[in-house]
């Protein structure tokens, strides 16, 4: 077996790959909500800024590939590992009390992971799938203003935007755990910066979620 | 009759004749406990009336019975070694729980951890990961150098103690939603990792470990943290941070031979 | 002449062991690969044996009955391990350390073997530090060390309060790294149940898969017996649940000598007994003496109130409380040795000043409180807090003091639900240590051929009494830097034997008569349990043949050992089955054979008319109640040979000769 195969199939090489994966989506959903968070203050700039998201090749042919792989291999490491998690475990214990020594978020990741997935699939139905629709299938024309107004028109749907609040809440509690611990899966723990990791976890855990779900209540309400 | 403070309890106890046994649990009584009595002092009171009724009594791992030798492993109320922090089972005493209360004591459950017998588990896995690499290759000679040549900081002579007090008792893996066995592993690493006579093989030594660990059917680590708030010893997670860079270091700087 | 060869090589006591090396046979590394060797115990003395053994090249099958050799007893010992490193500057010396043990045995161990003791003692710091033991270090990065009671130099190494299981766990290593090279082939979960000679030779055990049942023949060239001490022989002790005399027994049986069986050390401060429930006892470590002050109510009335629950220790104003020790023994006060503490303990319990809540009433206290204000007091001289209040001085002496015992006054708390800091602490002696053990000559061999027994389970070097930090020191000189050496001139003879069958009618033998009992056991129609057998056992042994003893004591005890032993072979009742795992069974093997040391140890102490180190009889003592040793009649080991009764044995006699030290009375005054 070669080194490479051989590291990404330990138990601590996954994990690795798995807090890798994380990694990357963090910085992916900082980026998301940035543009996202522009439709709240300017409707030019936050066409601007998506029209040239889905129009820029680089953006478009490497970075969203990359992109998905990302979330795919998140999403394909994570459910390996369960299967190999519940695997060591093969007769349960009649009596457990998992909240004696560990967080919901922390027990759960498999349970948020996977509402978030659910979430995904919905997004992608309602926005992606649409726009790649829009450019690629139907070969519309480039309409660099219609951006804002697909937003809007998608918030209005009060169940939509509940599904939407709901799954940010999930997200929240994944990264609750998730965060901290993908840098304790890449081994970055130090007595003087951890526990400033930890705290900057939690901020964005919430913050991040937090902002997601005032976009959309913010065009619900204001439209 | 009981006596002024005794205890009458409800157990739910884990019954397995064999490794090839299904098994069941089974409830007993047990009444006038003193509550100055040990939790496995207890048990040799259901024992007692077990045998006394004709009964096989139930098969439990003890040793020293003062929380070092790592042999006493029950899980209790869904608990490794039951409430109680910094404890093993044998530290665990009668004074923790209530008149009336039913207490379930199950064996450790992993699959790289099979039952033996009733609350006896098999965790020679541990040894074989010991023998793949948890140690340093130096031979007895009586000519090693003076042991005062290599001064050490005390820092690191202090974690890499708090590492090496780990008792083997297998209590993180029991608590583990995984069964992992990693803070067991690390320990070992960390305490080797730490002191410069292990570092000259440190890099085998994680590989080593690691692979024979993954090899006995431990599951992966979520950093849950809950091997150590159950740990009799406290061994930290920073433990496994440490092995988590140690392996990878190795991984991707260590030449291939 | 004694049949008793000791084997002392001649010359200076300090060249005895180096030309005693340098004279002995080898076997070259080939030929050790021809050779199998068992050791039954994984302990220091076992594990650091097997492990060199197998270093050495030979192939070595080692047991243990634990799940794992990291288990064995060896973990428990918390004070730590001498050796005479002299790193402190103080003046220790390889002679001093040697003068200081056999002075704390009280004169009763070999000088030549005490004398090698103290001089491998370096050897094993370095070997364990090259292991990677983490030791307790100081500022610069060096090793620190400590005093211990009885000296008055600083060589203790130590690790915490966990020195024994760093120890161990480097042993285990070491065992390890070759059970993975395949040289030491592992049975964990295997107790011995006999030992099988050939020609007179031990060529192997007969051992019992304790998961299986099965019983298995292993045979070997030599046979090493580490299995420990017997301190269980009292039921109540701080030695482990499984910790047992029956490896060294059967050797006995089949004509290894015993040696010294009365010399027990009663270690002074554990937890007290709590109540008929207890299974065990716990040791708090000998350090917590160097702060606690010991006492007992001046008043019995005090006393009976205390016992009663109704007054609390805390409660008694200071001119009521009685420092004993400080009474009786001004110039070393609280910290007088094991023996003297804990028989001056017993006297005022005797005496009818017990604190204990059990029936006896049987505990001291040690109190904290004037060390936690000393100390207190100089922090808030050091912080500049000269008029801070009394509770503050008292919180500063606290943290003082948990920095200095936190681990060991927690565990306290954790067992008695008492707060150490608040109230004073209770403790009392209980069983620790077995000085004696199976004789051996100087290199390590019974008086069997081939069949070695090295650490506590022979009675080598502690004589009477051993000192604090001695054990750990004794176990891995034996096994690491002994034994390896000195079963190579018997080996050496064995290099054209060629492996030894198992086929042999001594295997046969051996096994039928290993299955015949236990197939007795599992059918004997008894009524009561092995626990109620052994706990009769212990308690004649701590009655009368405990911390005092005297005649007619141990004439009844004698005589009650034999009661209890045909009623149990009458009336024990083993449920379960023979072939798989079975507690019961493997307990009822296990008192069977305590009932047999019982009694010869009872008799071993009624033979010894005087007063030495932990054997102490009432009837040889001085009007105060200190112990009169006879060196004109008993300056030897009593060594019993195996005649069928315990009441058969015949008594040998190994005098001791004291060329290099001049035998004084001990005083503690």
């Amino acid at each position: 077996m070669s080194w490479f195969k051989r590291t990404f199939s330990s138990s601590i090489g996954r994990k690795f790959a798995m807090a890798l994966s994380a990694l990357f989506l963090l910085i992916f959903l900082l980026q998301h909500l940035a543009i996202n968070f522009t439709s709240v203050i300017s409707e030019k700039t936050f066409n601007s800024l998506s029209h040239f998201m889905g129009t820029n090749p680089v953006v478009q042919f490497a970075l969203q590939p990359v992109l998905i792989f990302g979330v795919v291999f998140h999403f394909m490491m994570g459910f390996i590992l369960e299967i190999k998690n519940k695997s060591a475990r093969a007769v349960r214990y009649a009596k457990n009390d998992g909240s004696a020594n560990s967080s919901w978020m922390s027990r759960n990741m498999l349970w948020s992971g996977l509402f978030i997935l659910f979430f995904l699939a919905f997004h992608f139905a309602d926005f992606w799938i649409p726009e790649m629709v829009y450019k690629y299938v139907e070969v519309n024309p480039s309409d660099p203003n219609r951006y804002y107004e697909e937003v809007v028109h998608m918030f209005e749907n009060p169940i939509r935007v509940a599904v939407y609040c709901l799954s940010f809440v999930f997200l929240a509690l994944h990264l609750l755990h998730g965060f901290q611990s993908a840098f304790q899966s890449i081994g970055a723990r130090h007595s003087k910066y951890t526990p400033a990791i930890v705290k900057l976890g939690k901020l964005y855990s919430v913050a991040v979620p937090a902002l997601y779900i005032f976009i959309a209540v913010f065009h619900y309400l204001a439209h | 009759m009981s006596g002024a403070n005794g205890l009458n309890l409800t157990l739910k106890v884990w019954r397995q004749k064999n490794d090839k046994d299904k098994g069941q649990m089974e409830t007993y009584q047990v009444a006038d406990i003193s509550p100055d009595s040990s939790f496995l002092e207890m048990m040799d009171i259901l024992n007692e009336q077990l045998i006394e009724e004709g009964k096989e009594p139930v098969a439990f791992d003890h040793d020293c019975r003062e929380g070092i030798c790592g042999m006493c492993s029950m899980y209790i109320n869904g608990e490794a070694h039951g409430p109680g922090r910094g404890i093993t089972t044998c530290q665990l005493h009668m004074r923790e729980f209530n008149n009336g209360d039913t207490i379930y004591i199950e064996p450790w459950r992993a699959k790289a951890f099979p039952v033996i017998k009733d609350l006896v588990v098999d965790r020679s896995g541990f040894d074989r990961i010991m023998a793949a690499g948890g140690f340093v290759s130096v031979n007895t000679s009586g000519n090693t150098q003076d042991a005062n040549a290599i001064p050490i900081p005390k820092a690191d002579a202090d974690k890499a103690f708090d590492a090496a007090t780990c008792i083997g008792c297998g209590a993180c893996v029991a608590s583990c939603k995984n069964a992992s066995a990693m803070l067991f592993v690390s320990a070992k690493v960390s305490q080797f990792a730490l002191l410069p006579q292990g570092r000259p093989e440190a890099a085998e030594r994680v590989q080593n470990m690691v692979k024979q660990m993954d090899e006995e059917g431990f599951g992966n680590c979520s950093n849950t943290g809950a091997c150590e708030v159950e740990c009799p010893k406290g061994i930290s997670l920073e433990n496994i941070a440490r092995m988590n860079r140690e392996y990878l270091s190795s991984s991707f700087k260590k030449e291939e031979v | 002449m004694s049949v008793l060869d000791s084997k002392i090589p001649e010359g200076p006591i300090k060249d005895k062991w180096t030309n005693h090396k340098n004279n002995i046979k080898l076997v070259n590394p080939a030929n050790k690969r021809l050779i199998d060797v068992i050791v039954v115990g994984t302990g220091l003395a076992g594990g650091s044996a097997a492990a060199t053994l197998a270093e050495l090249g030979y192939n070595v099958k080692a047991f243990c009955y634990q799940d794992s050799p990291r288990r064995a007893h060896s973990i428990a010992a918390q004070g730590g391990i001498n050796a005479a490193k002299n790193y402190q500057g103080d003046g220790d010396s390889t002679y001093r350390l040697f003068y200081d043990t056999v002075k704390g045995g009280d004169y009763r161990s070999r000088e030549a073997n005490v004398y090698r003791l103290a001089e491998v003692s370096t050897n094993i710091i370095d070997q364990c530090v090259a292991q990677g033991v983490p030791f307790a270090r100081d500022y610069g990065g060096l090793l620190d060390n400590r005093s211990f009671g009885g000296v008055q130099v600083s060589r203790t190494f130590y690790a915490k309060g966990q020195t024994g299981q760093q120890l161990l766990l480097g042993c285990y290593s070491a065992m390890s790294r070759q059970i993975g090279k395949g040289k030491i082939k592992m049975y964990n979960r295997h107790e011995m149940m006999d030992i099988v000679k050939v020609d007179g030779k031990a060529r192997g055990i007969i051992a019992r898969n304790l998961i299986t049942g099965e019983i298995e023949r292993h045979s070997a060239h030599a046979v090493v017996i580490a299995s420990g001490g017997y301190g269980n022989v009292f039921f109540l002790s701080t030695n482990a649940m499984g910790s047992n005399v029956s490896a060294g027994w059967k050797i006995h049986k089949k004509g290894a000598f015993f040696a010294n069986p009365c010399y027990t050390q009663i270690h002074p401060t554990c937890i007290p007994q709590h109540g008929d429930q207890q299974s065990k006892l716990t040791l708090m470590s000998e350090s917590l003496r160097n702060d606690g002050r010991i006492w007992v109510p001046k008043k019995k009335e005090d006393a009976e109130a205390v016992r009663a629950g109704k007054l609390r220790g805390v409660d008694i104003p200071e001119e009521d409380r009685d420092y004993y020790l400080e009474r009786r023994y001004p110039s070393f006060g609280n910290l007088v040795p094991r023996d003297v503490a804990s028989r001056a303990a017993k006297e005022r319990c005797d005496a009818g000043y017990g604190v204990g809540t059990n029936e006896s009433g049987e505990a001291v206290y040690l109190d904290f409180s004037a060390a936690i204000m000393r100390y207190g007091q100089e922090q808030a001289n050091i912080h500049g807090e000269h008029d801070a209040s009394e509770a503050r001085v008292r919180e500063l002496g606290e943290d003082v003091v948990e920095k200095k015992y936190g681990n060991l006054f927690q565990m306290y708390e954790k067992i008695t639900a008492d707060n150490p800091y608040k109230v004073p602490m209770k403790i009392y002696p209980a069983v620790h240590y077995t000085m004696g053990g199976v004789w051996v000559d100087y290199n390590l061999m019974t008086t069997i051929k081939g069949c070695y027994c090295i650490g506590e389970a022979n009675f080598s070097d502690h004589g009477a009494n051993r000192l604090g930090a001695s054990a750990l020191m004794q176990g891995l000189a034996d096994g690491y830097f002994v034994l390896p050496y000195t079963i190579g001139d018997y080996l050496a003879n064995d290099i054209r034997t060629g492996s030894i069958s198992t086929d042999s009618p001594e295997f046969e033998e051996a096994e039928k008569s290993v299955k015949d009992q236990i197939n007795f056991f599992i059918n004997n129609a008894g009524t009561k349990s092995v626990d109620h057998f052994h706990k009769r056992l212990g308690k004649v042994m701590w009655n009368k043949v405990g911390m005092a003893r005297n005649e007619q004591g141990l004439k009844e005890a004698i005589e009650e050992i034999k009661q209890i032993r045909e009623e149990f072979w009458k009336e024990v009742k083993v449920p379960g089955v023979a072939d798989g795992m079975n507690l019961e069974l493997e307990k009822a093997g296990r008192v069977a054979d305590f009932l047999e040391l019982g009694e010869l140890f009872a008799r071993d102490a009624l033979l010894r008319n005087e007063s030495c180190g932990g054997h102490f009889r009432e009837e040889y003592s001085t009007e105060e109640g200190e112990a009169m040793r006879d060196d004109e009649n008993f300056t030897h080991v009593s060594a019993w040979e195996f005649k069928g009764e315990p009441s058969d044995a015949v008594l040998h006699v190994e005098s001791l000769v004291y060329d290099n030290i001049e035998l004084k009375t001990r005083s503690y005054k």
